[in-house]
This record gives C-alpha cells, structure tokens and sequence, in this order.
C-alpha cells in the first residue's frame, strides 16, 4: 500500500534521510520510531507530499506522491506534527472546510462531518473555536480532518505527544479504531505505544533504517525498548564513532552504579 | 474551480471575524472622511473669495470633481499603499506558521487553486472598502453637482490600484512566515511602484521611458481625470497577473526545493 524507495532528503550539506526504504502492508499499522531528529517528520513530510525528496520516491496504492501528486494525496489522511487548526474557526465549520478541500461531495459533507466529530468524541465542542480548545481536543479536531474523507492511507505524526496519560489512552484506542483496513503509519517515541497499537514496527536512527520488524518476530521476554536500544547502538556502531569510547562509557557508568 | 471557491469562501469569512480587517477598513474610511472635509472647506473658502471679489468667470471654473473628488482620490490611494499590506500580510505568513500551510499543501488540490482562492477573498474584501468609500461622492451628489462619469473612472481606477497592491501582498507574504516581514517588504515594493519613475521625469531614453511606464500613479492619475484608457486598464490587469503568477509559483517552489 504505501512503499518507500531509497527516500533521501538533504537540507544543503545537512542529509536528514539517508537512503531509506521499507513498505506498509494494507491494513498494517506500522509503528515509525527514533529517537528526536532521526527525521522521522521529514520523511512522513515526503510521503505526504508537502516537499520533495532529493532522491527516491514514495508508492501510495500503486501512485507515485510525485509523478502522481494529485491522484496519491487524495488516499492519504495527514496529522502533521501540530494539528493543522485555523484558531479563528469553529469545529464543525473547519472540518466542513477540510472536507470540501479533500473532495468529499457537497451532499455527503454534512455526514462525513457527524460522523467523524462521532468517532473522535468532538460532538459536544462541534460549536467551539479551534482556538480555545484544550491541547488534547485539538489533537482529537486534527485526527478528526486526517480522517473526514475516509482515507485507505493514514499519517499520523506523534499523535500523542504531549498529552496526558488518560488523552493518551484515548487517543490510542482511536488510532486502534480506525484500523480495519486502512494502513497507518505513525511515528512516535514512546516505546509502549508501538507494541500495544501496531503490528509492525521500523526503527530510524539518524537518517538510517536500524530495523524493520514485525512486532510479532520480536522474541518474547525481550521488550521493545531492549529492542530499540539494541538496534540504535548497532546503528551507531557500524556509523563507526569510536566505538571503544562509547563502551568504556558505559563500563564506567556500570562500575560507578 | 471548485477547490477555489471554497478557499475563498473560507479566507472570507475569516476577514470579517479577524480584528485587522476592520482596523484597515475603520482607518481608510476614517482617514478618508477627514481628507474629504478638507478638501470640501479649502473648496467653500475659494468660492468665498471668489464671489467676494466678485469674478464670475473664475467661479464657472471651480470644479468638485478637479478640486475634491481628484485630490481625495490621490490621497485615498496613498493611504492604501500603508494599509493594504497590514491586510494582506498574515494570508499565507500565517498558515507558514502555524502549520495550517501542511494541510493546504497536501490537500488533493493544485497551488494555483490556493492562489486564486486567497485572491478572490482579499480582493472582494478589499472591493467592499473602495465601495464603502463610494460615500464621498454621494454626498457631493446631494449637495452639488459633480460629474459622475468622473468620478466612476476615479473610483475604478482606485479599485484597480488596490487589487495591485493586493496582488503584490499576497506575494510578498508568500516568500516568508514573518507577517512584519511580509508588511514591510509589499510597503516597500509599493512605495518604489510609486517612485520608480522619479529619475525619469529629467527626460532621457528607453529606460527612463520603461520606468515611467511602470509608475502606478502615471496610470492612476489618468483614469482619475475621467479618461478610462485600455492601455491603463491593462497595465493594471498585467501587474495582477504578474503578481498572481510570482505568488503561485513561490508557493509551487515547496514542491520542488
């Protein structure tokens, strides 16, 4: 469904995705991870469209997000890193607005609009202003319009950063709802939330895949997090930046503790 | 079309629920209210003395439209140079920065749509201000007897003048996500239209003949003696259209930077 080739992206002499590919099966949820400046944002901004790659390209249902632009970028639901929100409108009228954008026909604009403020628990503040909502509705508002027009494709950038631990549940279990057979993608860098929403899980660290992995190959007794830390520190390892120091570090934490 | 049209009808109902809009309004009218009563008392003062010294002829020569509609008209137009950028500053400045510009981008629909929306609403806006002032010649109507067909070329160039200025703030605020950068650049490009033939006046060759041409007021002057001229009228519709165009293609360039 969605298929990443050998994505690069360079911002002058600074490459944030170095040669990145891995694919998304439909109905997967895939789980995007890395620690903060992996460029996770800059790669979900090219699979979206927003900017071009410098090489490589994106495959959405058989669509090339470039070659293609207009045709892919109707099956894709985008949640950019700060919900797209006009602070000045009301709800409803904003996703009334989102829905006309995405080319949902003007007699099921109405519908579409229900039936989303429905399934993200927005019905209540249909009449409130973006602009005074607090930061958990506004993330509800944004996954609301990812959502409006149906999308078999979903990108989800870190849906539930900075939320509290109970947003953060409900949150889940909406990214969880939505599945069926739609494919996600969404980047976060909370471990739990990978293994309890996904089914697949691609780790980048620094511009680089560390690991792509079904959640279900990764063995038991072993977490993600051990996972996580295993692949970033291989990662990091064959990036070559004197590996002795770095383990004579860590020795030293060891004896010290 | 579509896509247009529901960008414009979206930016337009955000100009009538944002403060700036009704500041610019509020100050061209009222600004334009005391040129309009200077003008009318310096007008009183001559006829005064005038009839006191009792030459007839003279006073078949004073003229509302050469001595107040003319004057107010040049003074409105200077008076849109300052507040035209103020309007047009945040329209793409501000969805840079708050992030809105991600959904508008990835949204199944063409840049030119997003242009042409933007335009539409701030141009309409913009109409509905010119046709407010429309209340100066009113008022002459009542209580003398000024040239319509004047003072209509007058008001047409003026709206012609103000789409320009319009034009020239939407590309100015598409180069930057800074509103005060975005203000300050379309002032000074406006404030040079107005200047750029300066040098020229001294007399000289093609370039300075070039310069001359491309001088707003050179062709503002014209229409607002009554004389709707085609090469005026055109002038402005290519100035739109340049200015259109360099704003599509700033907003395009995301796509391949």
């Amino acid at each position: 469904m969605i298929e990443v080739r050998d994505l690069t992206k360079s911002y002058g002499n600074f490459v944030a995705v170095k040669g990145i590919s891995f694919k998304a099966e439909s109905g997967q949820i895939l789980g995007f991870l890395g620690p903060n400046g992996a460029g996770k944002t800059t790669t979900m901004r090219i699979i979206t469209g927003f900017m071009p790659a410098t090489s490589g390209t994106v495959i959405i249902d058989g669509l090339d997000i470039f070659a293609n632009s207009l045709e892919a970028r109707r099956l894709i639901g985008y949640l950019p890193e700060t919900p797209p929100l006009y602070s000045d409108m009301r709800v409803d009228a904003y996703l009334r607005f989102v829905a006309r954008l995405r080319g949902v026909r003007r007699n099921e604009v109405a519908d579409a609009v229900a039936h989303v403020l429905e399934v993200c628990g927005l019905t209540e503040m249909a009449h409130r202003i973006c602009g005074q909502l607090s930061k958990g509705y506004r993330q509800r508002v944004g996954l609301a319009q990812a959502l409006i027009h149906n999308p078999p494709v979903m990108i989800l950038d870190e849906p539930t950063i900075g939320l509290d631990p109970r947003q953060i549940h409900e949150i889940r279990e909406l990214i969880r709802s939505f599945a069926g057979d739609r494919t996600i993608v969404l980047s976060t860098h909370i471990l739990p939330e990978v293994s309890q929403i996904c089914d697949r899980v691609v780790i980048i660290n620094d511009g680089r895949i560390a690991l792509e992995e079904q959640l279900s190959d990764i063995p038991a007794g072993t977490t993600l997090e051990e996972v996580f830390l295993a692949a970033i520190a291989r990662e990091d390892h064959a990036a070559d930046t004197a590996p002795e120091e770095m383990l004579e570090e860590v020795g030293a934490g060891h004896s010290e503790a | 079309m579509r896509n247009t049209l529901t960008i414009a009808a979206k930016e337009l109902q955000g100009y009538f629920v944002q403060p700036v809009a009704y500041v610019v309004l509020t100050v061209f009218l009222l600004l334009g209210g005391w040129f309009f009563f200077a003008m009318l008392r310096q007008f009183d003062e001559m006829i005064q003395i005038i009839q006191m010294m009792g030459q007839a002829s003279e006073l078949q020569q004073m003229n509302l439209n050469a001595r107040v509609i003319d004057p107010l008209l040049h003074d409105l137009s200077i008076v849109l140079v300052i507040v035209m950028p103020a309007l047009t500053m945040r329209v793409f400045a501000e969805e840079k920065r708050t992030g809105t510009y991600e959904l508008l981008l990835t949204a199944p629909i063409r840049t030119g749509e997003v242009v042409a929306g933007k335009f539409i609403a701030a141009a309409t806006f913009t109409l509905i201000m010119v046709a407010a002032a429309w209340i100066f010649p009113v008022i002459l109507m009542i209580f003398g007897n000024p040239e319509v067909g004047v003072m209509f070329a007058g008001y047409l160039a003026l709206a012609l003048l103000a789409l320009t200025f319009v034009a020239v703030g939407l590309f100015t605020s598409s180069l930057t996500q800074n509103q005060i950068i975005a203000a300050i650049s379309s002032f000074g490009l406006l404030i040079l239209l107005y200047v750029i033939s300066w040098p020229a006046e001294a007399g000289g060759g093609t370039i300075w003949s070039i310069l001359g041409y491309l001088s707003l007021p050179e062709h503002f002057s014209t229409m607002v003696r009554g004389v709707i001229d085609t090469k005026d009228i055109v002038f402005f519709l290519s100035a739109i259209l340049l200015a259109l165009f360099l704003t599509q293609r700033s907003v395009e360039s995301a796509r391949w930077r």
